[in-house]
């Protein structure tokens, strides 16, 4: 054509005039230029307004929704976050000694000093006394084994240091055996006297335990332990200093008080007790703290121990997640684990190459069914949908189970194969407890998933397309190649990431059938969270988990574009 | 009139017929032979089996019975794409994926044709239906008419000798499809390719097309350029189909030559043009165009008159229209052109109406 014009704008058909232009120009406009509506008042107000209606209203209605998913699902997610950082097991239960350790330096290779000691004294009786030492024992255990039993062991006892004492206290007067000499040497006249009233049947809370006038500046260390050890049984036992002798640590304390101090000046209830204990403390056998640990268990002296529990003092840590790393926190910093104690790299390693594997395979089993679906006629599609929604209906167990059935040495492939002789029956292939069963089992599983996103792209595509392509010249082949498979790609790309993200945290089927060769980074998540205790690496696995597949979810945005994935027409 | 295949037709159906489900005939012994650089146009009310014969000559279908030829050579075993023949779909059919450019150079790309070449013919081709800017543009991006153009110049960018056109306009604006039937037919005049065109629109048939073949019922009604299909329709349907008619019932009274006598079923008796009655008492429905009628008309002795009772008029500008009651039937149309001298009727008028023997057709009954 010699005067083809060719503006792209130009070319249009005639189009009817614009009828918004039209209806605009009869709106009625204010002086400052603004839209009014009926009323008279600024047409953004009322817009504003009544779009503010709307979105209460649609609010009040999702309400429920969202208040279920943020307490079930959100909620769970930022607690698994938290965990996975979270220590404050070791500054809640030894406060004192990691104040106390704060000044001393790993590097020099040596125990840490006296007083470091004496606060892990305070801290693991207490400790001891609320049973919570073996729980801060496993905890310091995943970072270094031995600490277990090392607080176990000292749990048991950190009761003799005191105990020296208390014998030869009691040797010394028999007045000392006596439960009501403490509680009147150490509490109050007006406490004595309240607790004395006290009547058990009343039902009234114990009166709160107070010192004696002088007592914490006379015996300060006797006085604090007096105190913890009165609160605690109060509060914790129900049960009054007065028929309680005190724990072992308020015999240390004493014993330290008068080497220490001068008790000459007190006149009290039992004066002559206290000073004939005081004339005769200089004499008493004694153990410095810090070697009544050391005989306790000699790890108290590795600085091993000492570095780990400084390692872990602060309240949040980057521990679980460098274990989660097969890494290490050490007192010198991060460090990888020994050769053979990694694991969850592997398992990392194995979880996305399964996971990909089995993406792969629905991707092959699942795109010619999805294909014969959307393209058979209606009554054989109907068919073939209800085989493919079967499993859907079945429980995942049995499935999973009926998949051990199939292919165990002694199931029906083998039988079939050594029926056919194609395998000899002494060595029946070994198709279960691998990676190969749970490769199998999964994609079974898993195929539902890929199939149905793929189908309901591929129902949109007009088969006008091919045929086109067809009459345009392409083979079967190059209709399908170049029109076909491009336009259900978006498909294809739902249906991954649905069936990747599902396999990359599954459980049950690898756990069933997986042995030891199949298993997937989700079962030693289940193993933390149910055998070994150990939450904080559980969440750690759990959030790096969350993260792969975040940055995977970014990376086929980036790369594949999230508009083309298509869940339906 | 191509009830046999001439040996030099372009495109033959032979005794074609069709069935999809081994019951029903979808197509009944179809014959039809166009030459070489003839726009036909298959028109008929939906259902009637157009859709299938297209699909039959592109290869999509396969015929049951009969053999279809394409230059003398039988294709019934030649799968589609080896057919070369080209079309454009009801919805286009553009492939999404694709640019433009790509859509166009696809049937080139398949044809093996070296990259200079394949771009030369694909600009050329854009250049054909004016969209020579949008070479880049993805289909979604391109108007209902601008698609159209496109899906168009695909089917002629491999420079197909026969192009099929499936219902083509259907999806476009009045203006748009009347811009476009322009536009179809002038390139299709230019290249002197051989275009099946199929639509329901009647106008359109009848404006584009060098022979229209009505269709009902898996069988053509009529085949015959538009200006004979109008004025000379062949059957009742044809008449009731093509544009607007006026039927009157009744039986033969006389028959001879080009005259025959008719006693409508209300006692009058009129003058007509048998076409496809052939003796004395068969039933007939007479047939006469709107615009043919006359008021109080002075046809000379050999016409019949009737009287009629004027029912309402229409003022269309050009035209009016006036409904009449005319021997029991109350739908009867008269038009007639604004002349100054044309007479208004008003309703509850009567008045005397008649024609020409050679325009009020006596056709078959059913
Ligand atoms: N794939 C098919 N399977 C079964 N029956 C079909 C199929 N395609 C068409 N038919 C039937 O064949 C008959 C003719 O259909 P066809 O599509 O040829 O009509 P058409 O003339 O193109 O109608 P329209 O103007 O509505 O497009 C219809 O009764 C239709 O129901
Ligand atoms: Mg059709």
């Amino acid at each position: 054509m010699s005067d083809a014009t060719s503006d792209p704008n130009k070319i249009e058909a005639p189009t009817p005039d614009d009828p918004l232009a039209q209806a605009k120009a009869l709106d009625n406009v204010d002086d400052r230029g603004r839209m009014l509506a009926a009323d008279g008042t600024p047409l953004k107000r009322q817009l504003a307004k009544s779009l503010r209606i709307q979105k209460i209203r649609a609010l009040a209605l999702i309400a429920p929704l969202l208040l279920f998913v943020l307490l079930t699902f959100i909620a769970p997610i930022a607690d698994m976050l938290f965990r996975s950082v979270e220590n404050e097991i070791v500054s809640e239960t030894l406060p004192r000694t990691v104040e106390a350790l704060a000044d001393w330096d790993y590097d020099s290779g040596e125990s840490p000093g006296d007083e470091v000691y004496a606060a892990l004294y305070d801290d693991l009786f207490l400790a001891q006394e609320r049973k919570e030492h073996t729980r801060l024992g496993t905890r310091l255990n995943y970072e270094l084994t031995g600490v277990s039993s090392l607080f176990r062991r000292s749990g048991r006892g950190v009761d003799d240091i005191g105990e020296l004492y208390q014998d030869q206290f009691e040797d010394l007067n028999e007045l000392w055996e006596e439960e009501r000499t403490w509680a009147e040497l150490m509490g109050s006249d007006e406490w004595l006297a309240a607790q004395e009233a006290w009547d058990e049947e009343s039902g009234e809370p114990l009166p709160d335990f107070q010192l004696r006038e002088g007592m914490p500046t006379l015996l300060p260390e006797t006085s604090r332990q007096m105190l913890t050890f009165a609160e605690f049984i109060r509060t914790e036992d129900n049960e009054s200093p007065l028929e309680e002798e005190p724990w072992t640590r308020v015999w240390a304390a004493l014993y330290t008080d008068l080497t220490n101090k001068d008790v000459s000046g007190y006149s009290g209830p039992h004066t002559d007790l206290l000073q004939e204990a005081s004339a005769a403390v200089g004499d008493f056998e004694t153990t410095p703290i810090k070697q009544a640990f050391l005989d306790m268990d000699e790890d108290w002296g590795d600085p091993e121990v000492w570095g780990t529990i400084q390692a872990f003092s602060p309240d949040y840590t980057s521990g679980y997640f460098l274990n989660a790393v097969d890494m290490q926190k050490t007192p010198d910093g991060a460090a990888m684990r020994d050769e053979d104690e990694r694991i969850y790299g592997l398992l990392f390693k194995r979880t996305m190459f399964m996971s990909l594997v089995i993406t792969f395979s629905c991707i092959l089993l699942g795109y010619p069914v999805a294909y014969l679906l959307a393209t058979l006629p209606m009554r054989s599609a109907n068919l073939l949908m209800i085989l493919v929604l079967l499993p859907f209906w079945t429980s995942l167990l049995v499935r999973t189970s009926a998949w051990k059935v199939m292919l165990q040495s002694q199931g029906v492939i083998n039988d079939v194969l050594v029926w056919l002789g194609l395998v000899g029956d002494a060595n029946r292939l070994v198709m279960i407890n691998n990676q190969f069963g749970t490769i199998v089992a999964m994609t079974h599983i898993l195929l539902p998933f890929m199939i149905l996103p793929m189908y309901s792209v591929m129902s949109t595509i007009p088969p006008s397309y091919v045929r086109a392509a067809k009459s345009l010249g392409a083979t079967n082949v190059t209709a399908f190649r170049r029109v076909y498979f491009p336009q259900s790609v978006p498909g294809i790309g739902a249906g991954s990431i649905l069936v990747f993200i599902l396999s990359i945290g599954y459980y049950i089927t690898p756990e069933i059938v997986g042995g030891t060769t199949g298993t997937f980074i989700s079962n030693r998540i289940a193993y933390h969270i149910s055998s070994s205790l150990n939450w904080g690496l559980a969440a750690a696995l759990g959030t790096i988990l969350l993260a792969v597949v975040l940055i995977l979810y970014w990376a086929y945005d980036k790369i594949v574009g999230i508009d083309n994935v298509k869940l339906g027409g | 009139m191509g009830t046999t295949a001439d040996s030099d037709a372009f495109v033959a159906f032979e005794r074609v017929q069709k069935s999809y489900d081994g019951e029903t005939l979808v197509v009944k012994d179809l014959n039809l032979a166009m030459p070489k650089g003839e726009f036909l146009t298959m028109l008929g009310p939906s259902g009637s089996g157009k859709t299938t014969c297209l699909m039959m000559l592109a290869g999509f279908e396969t015929a049951t019975h009969g053999e279809i030829k394409l230059d003398g050579k039988p294709i019934n075993n030649i799968p589609p794409h080896k057919r070369g023949i080209g079309m454009v779909f009801q919805n286009y059919a553009l492939f999404p994926h694709m640019t433009v450019a790509e859509n166009l150079s696809f049937p080139l790309e398949v044809r093996g044709m070296a990259k200079a070449e394949r771009e030369k013919k694909v600009k050329r081709a854009l250049e054909m239906v004016q969209m020579g800017h949008f070479g880049g543009r993805r289909p979604a991006q391109l108007s209902g008419g601008q698609q159209q153009r496109i899906a168009l110049a695909r089917a002629l960018v491999f420079e197909a000798e026969l192009v099929l056109m499936d219902e083509p306009l259907g999806a476009l604006d009045k203006q748009l499809r009347e811009h476009m039937q322009f536009e179809i037919k002038r390139i299709a005049n230019d290249l002197g390719i051989t275009v099946v065109y199929v639509t329901h629109d009647q106008t359109e048939a009848l404006t584009m097309s060098d022979r229209v073949a009505v269709f009902d019922d898996g069988r053509i009604q009529q085949l015959a350029p538009p200006d004979e299909l109008y004025e000379a329709p062949q059957n009742s349907f044809v008449a009731q189909f093509i544009g607007e008619n006026n039927t009157l019932e009744g039986v033969i009274e006389e028959i001879g030559g080009n005259r025959c006598t008719v006693k409508l079923d209300s006692g009058e008796v009129i003058d007509a043009n048998p076409i496809n009655v052939t003796q004395k008492g068969d039933r007939t429905r007479v047939s006469i165009r709107p615009e043919r009628v006359e008021f109080n008309p002075d046809l000379g002795t050999t016409a019949h008159t009737l009287e009629a009772t004027v029912r309402e008029f229409i003022y269309m500008g050009d035209v009016f229209r006036t409904r009449l009651s005319v021997a029991g039937n109350d739908e009867f149309i008269v038009k007639t052109r604004n002349r100054a001298d044309q007479k208004r009727l008003s309703p509850g008028e009567t008045v005397k109406i008649g024609w020409l023997p050679e325009d009020c057709r006596a056709l078959d009954a059913t």
